[in-house]
């Protein structure tokens, strides 16, 4: 069972070669001590059409888009990814090829990572991208990182309106930093300017969400230079696909970008694997984290791609690294390069007018009080006249998964629900939401 | 090569979005885009066409032999990539209320299970995204380990063979480091040790086999030093493809272990990712890992995100999913013979060593586990041929180098990992390139420094490339470089 290759007569050959008699005492080694006696105690080995058979009985029982109409959000959305990135993904070259170390057997995976670079720079009007960082979460503890070693200061201010994932996770990390963690209320949907002001004055970073967790459109621009003005660092983080329609937050003042990939790109999968992205500005660059690919020249002086800036890096700068991160994200990343390819300036620009139409067109159709009186791109949050919890669970009965219940992460919003409309939702959709909504409230 | 951006032409588009005929409302001017983003404006023949040409110029194991060690590039089962693209896995949103993804949960429970056994360690976390993501997160229930004992320890210990990954990490987990010696043997050293570890050591970070491809003789020993100090012993997972259901890191006295799904289990490296690092801990350290846990309550699944104690949450959602299905599906493939998996890649690894011992120096002379570390200082000696040349000439041979220049104790290391995956065929192709390239350095080591040849692109100037940054494309103002 399994992928093994060698015949019976391959090891004998083999074991000669060694000048042993059994493979056997290749672990002698192992003190007898530690050595496992015994055989695993795992499931037996399937072929490969049971092994199909098996997982495809429990992918069966889950309630996917395919099977709910969905609109749950709240960080994970569920946009086109068009058909050009299965050429991606099934190129066994790009799949199969390990970080690309030598850069001669590896030009492909850098160009395109260099290309993936230049749109997310793009995107977020900033100087400098890395080559993608774990997910939406891991990448705004990075940035936290680069910001207090970059302005001496040791505290970082996160809006109340963050993810609440991503707001877990930088405290998480924080420890390990020596950060101290403070969060900022919001008022009425999104933060206010003076308060970000007040908090900034001793903090290395102040970390907004645009569009933010409730689907509010925040005073991106005041938020930016009420930090700026208070001596710290401005980091949004961002929806790439609101980027063709939203302001790109290094033209408002922004140091760094950052913000959770998958909705340009990849598909829900339960939560991963995505990519993060991470844009700064140039002078930030030698902190980054992350890998870093760069344009160079070779003997013949042809253009050629490389890995650089790598004295950053855990394997050089080994306890003094500005991470330790190896593994990142590159597959997922490259789907994003193709999506965005695929879109272009135009295609993007026509996601986000959708997004934004659908949203209007579902507040019109709901029958429900909205939760904030904010501009919103793709997401809006309703007032209920009961639990969203319970409405969810009524609505699901009836085949459509309305939406996200902002009570799981935040008290007193109980009777809030969040509800996401990507362009693969049609009117007619928002339609029978509208109408089981109307029946189960 | 062009890049995409230099095949852009205005107004040129590939994907179109649905019109539904809705009003287009406007946006606040002041949170409207100004000037769109310079994306490619390119047909989808041409994307294509560029994506095709840029897997032509990358290598991956579907190419060939790829020996890079501690990487663990063993092939990558297709049926995987099947499976983890089923709707009912890819349209899965991680929000879904637990009755609507029993299937997903099931799957983790099962691959927790599996994990267990093999670590032999009773309790798992899945969320970690990478292996380095995994280290960070043992050094993290460490601390809230002994902060929940009231024990102030601040410093870890690793060897002086470790990866990089290992000092970062300490680093980032807020430790101060201490490095422990390797013996004449490739074993820790044990009276350096000894006099390093004190009542303020938190804990060991170790890869057993270690990056030298030699299993520590010493491991019980080790463990006693730390246990009997009231420290913790972590064993970094990279190089677990040598050991499973041959000797479980539980068993050895680790309390936290981290895996590498893209390395043991077969999740597709990508190019430098996606991963997935999974932990393992004792019963005494569970309570600390982070949330959400995948619980079973009979015969229902659900994520536990009520656990006081826990370090917090290190990534988003359970985890990187769609890894695990593809690891589940491979462990799944093997069942018990996941031991015979091992087997094979620890004889593939002495049989080249065993073939390619005379040719190059070999700075520890015992039987490897599944990888071992040649030296090219002979080479370097005689004819002034570096571990980077013999790299860059197996290239001519359509072979991908091994790991270089690492672990650290060995100068001009070539650091080799067959895996268990290859044909006999493939191992003996490496060893005639491998003797032929030692031979070209005596007669014609012109070879060696010129190589490679016939890659897209010969050796590149790295020293450029991190002096004068040039990281993204600037479109009318990119500079022209010039050889």
């Amino acid at each position: 069972m399994g992928y093994l290759s060698l015949t019976d007569a391959d090891r004998a050959e083999m074991l000669a070669a060694i000048g042993i008699s059994s493979i056997d005492e290749l672990f002698e080694q192992i003190p007898p001590g530690v050595r496992f006696d015994r055989e695993l105690d795992v499931p037996p080995g399937l072929p490969e059409l049971e092994l199909a058979r098996h997982l495809t009985e429990l992918a069966e029982r889950n309630a996917h888009s395919g099977v709910e109409l969905s609109f749950l959000g709240a960080g994970i959305y569920d946009h086109y990814v068009p058909a050009v990135v299965d050429v991606l993904l099934s190129r066994g070259e790009f799949l199969t090829a390990y970080t690309p170390y030598q850069p001669e057997m590896s030009q492909g995976v850098l160009q395109a990572i260099f290309e993936y670079q230049t749109v997310i720079c793009e995107l977020t009007g900033l100087d400098v991208s890395n080559a993608s960082g774990y997910d939406g979460c891991t990448v705004a503890a990075d940035a936290c990182f680069v910001a207090k070693h970059a302005s001496d200061r040791s505290k970082v201010v996160l809006a109340e309106t963050l993810n609440p994932q991503v707001r877990q996770v930088v405290k998480t990390y924080a420890r390990g930093f020596g950060l101290e963690v403070v969060e900022i209320p919001h008022r009425g949907g999104t933060i206010d300017p003076d308060e970000v002001a007040a908090a900034a004055s001793d903090s290395a970073a102040v970390i907004f969400q645009q569009p933010n967790f409730f689907g509010c459109l925040e005073p991106a621009p005041d938020l930016a230079a009420a930090t700026g003005e208070a001596g710290a660092h401005a980091i949004a983080h961002v929806d790439l696909m609101s980027l063709g329609v939203l302001e790109a937050p290094g033209e408002y003042g922004c140091a760094m970008a950052i913000g959770e990939g998958q909705s340009v790109g990849c598909p829900p999968l339960y939560g991963g694997p995505h990519y993060g992205f991470f844009a700064a500005r140039q002078e930030f660059v030698r902190r980054m984290p992350g890998r870093i690919v760069g344009e160079t020249v070779d003997l013949d002086g042809e253009r050629a791609f490389v890995l650089t800036l790598q004295t950053r890096e855990q394997h050089i700068r080994r306890e003094k690294a500005t991470s330790n991160i190896t593994t990142n994200q590159t597959l997922l990343a490259l789907a994003g390069l193709v999506t965005l390819t695929w879109l272009g300036p135009q295609g993007l620009r026509e996601v986000g007018e959708t997004c934004v139409a659908l949203a209007e067109y579902a507040k019109e159709r709901i029958d429900l009080p909205l939760a904030f009186e904010r501009p919103t791109f793709d997401e809006v949050a309703f007032r209920l006249p009961r639990p969203a919890r319970d409405v969810i669970r009524d609505a699901r009965a009836r085949g459509v998964h309305p939406g996200y219940a902002l009570g799981r992460d935040y008290s007193g919003l109980d009777d809030v629900l969040l509800v996401a409309l990507t362009e693969k939702r049609t009117p007619d959709d928002v339609d029978r939401l509208a109408a089981v909504l109307a029946e189960v409230c | 090569m062009k890049l995409i951006f230099e095949k852009s032409r205005a107004g040129r588009r590939a994907g179109r979005v649905p019109d539904y005929g809705l009003a287009k409302p406007e946006l606040p001017h002041e949170l409207r885009r100004a000037h769109p983003p310079r994306l490619p404006e390119v047909a989808e023949s041409e994307i294509v066409r560029h994506v095709t040409a840029l897997a032509d110029r990358t290598f991956g194991i579907d190419t060939g032999f790829y020996p890079l060690g501690s990487c663990t590039m063993k092939h990558n089962p297709r049926i995987n990539e099947r499976l983890g693209r089923l709707a009912g896995f890819r349209d899965l949103h991680p929000h879904q209320d637990d009755d609507g993804a029993q299937g997903a949960l099931e799957l983790m429970w099962r691959l927790q299970g599996i994990l267990a056994e093999v670590a032999g360690l009773p309790a798992v976390t899945l969320q970690p995204a990478a292996g380095s993501q995994g280290e960070l997160t043992g050094l993290m229930l460490m601390r809230a380990y002994f902060a929940d004992r009231d024990e102030e320890r601040d410093t870890i210990i690793t060897a002086d063979t470790a990866h990089g990954t290992n000092p970062a990490s300490v680093t980032m987990a807020g430790y101060k480091l201490e490095k422990v010696e390797t013996d004449g043997r490739g074993n820790l050293d044990l009276d350096d040790l000894r006099g390093k570890v004190n009542e303020r050591t938190a804990g060991l970070m170790l890869t057993n086999p270690s990056t030298l491809g030699l299993f520590d003789e010493g491991i019980e020993d080790v463990a006693r030093i730390f246990h009997d100090a009231g420290a913790l012993l972590y064993y970094d997972g990279a190089n677990l493809n040598a050991v499973v259901g041959i000797s479980r890191p539980g068993d050895m006295g680790f309390d936290i272990v981290h895996y590498n799904l893209h390395k043991t289990f077969s999740q597709p490296h990508g190019g430098g990712g996606p991963g997935g690092g999974p932990v393992a801990v004792r019963e005494t350290i569970e309570p600390y890992l982070p949330a959400p846990v995948v619980a079973r309550d009979g015969d229902v699944f659900r994520l536990d995100h009520d656990r006081p104690k826990s370090i917090g949450r290190v990534r988003g959602f359970a985890g990187p999913f769609g890894v695990f299905v593809r690891s589940y599906a491979y462990m799944r493939a093997y069942g018990p013979d996941l031991k015979e998996m091992s087997e094979v890649a620890v004889l593939n690894a002495n049989y080249l060593l065993a073939r390619l011992r005379d040719a190059y120096d070999l700075p520890y002379d015992r039987h490897c586990m599944h990888e071992f570390v040649l030296s090219a200082r002979n080479l370097k000696r005689e004819h002034g041929i570096t571990a980077l040349d013999v790299a860059k000439r197996l290239m001519d041979y359509g072979i991908h180098p091994p790991t270089v220049y690492f672990p650290l104790v060995v100068p001009e290391a070539l650091m080799i990992e067959p895996t268990e995956t290859e044909p006999k065929e493939r191992l003996d192709d490496f060893v005639d390139a491998m003797q032929a390239i030692a031979r070209e350095a005596t007669e014609s080591p012109e070879l060696l420094k010129e190589a490679p040849h016939g890659r897209p692109v010969r050796r590149l100037d790295e020293v450029r490339a991190a002096k004068q940054p040039i990281l993204r494309y600037h479109f009318d103002e990119h500079p022209a470089l010039v050889g």
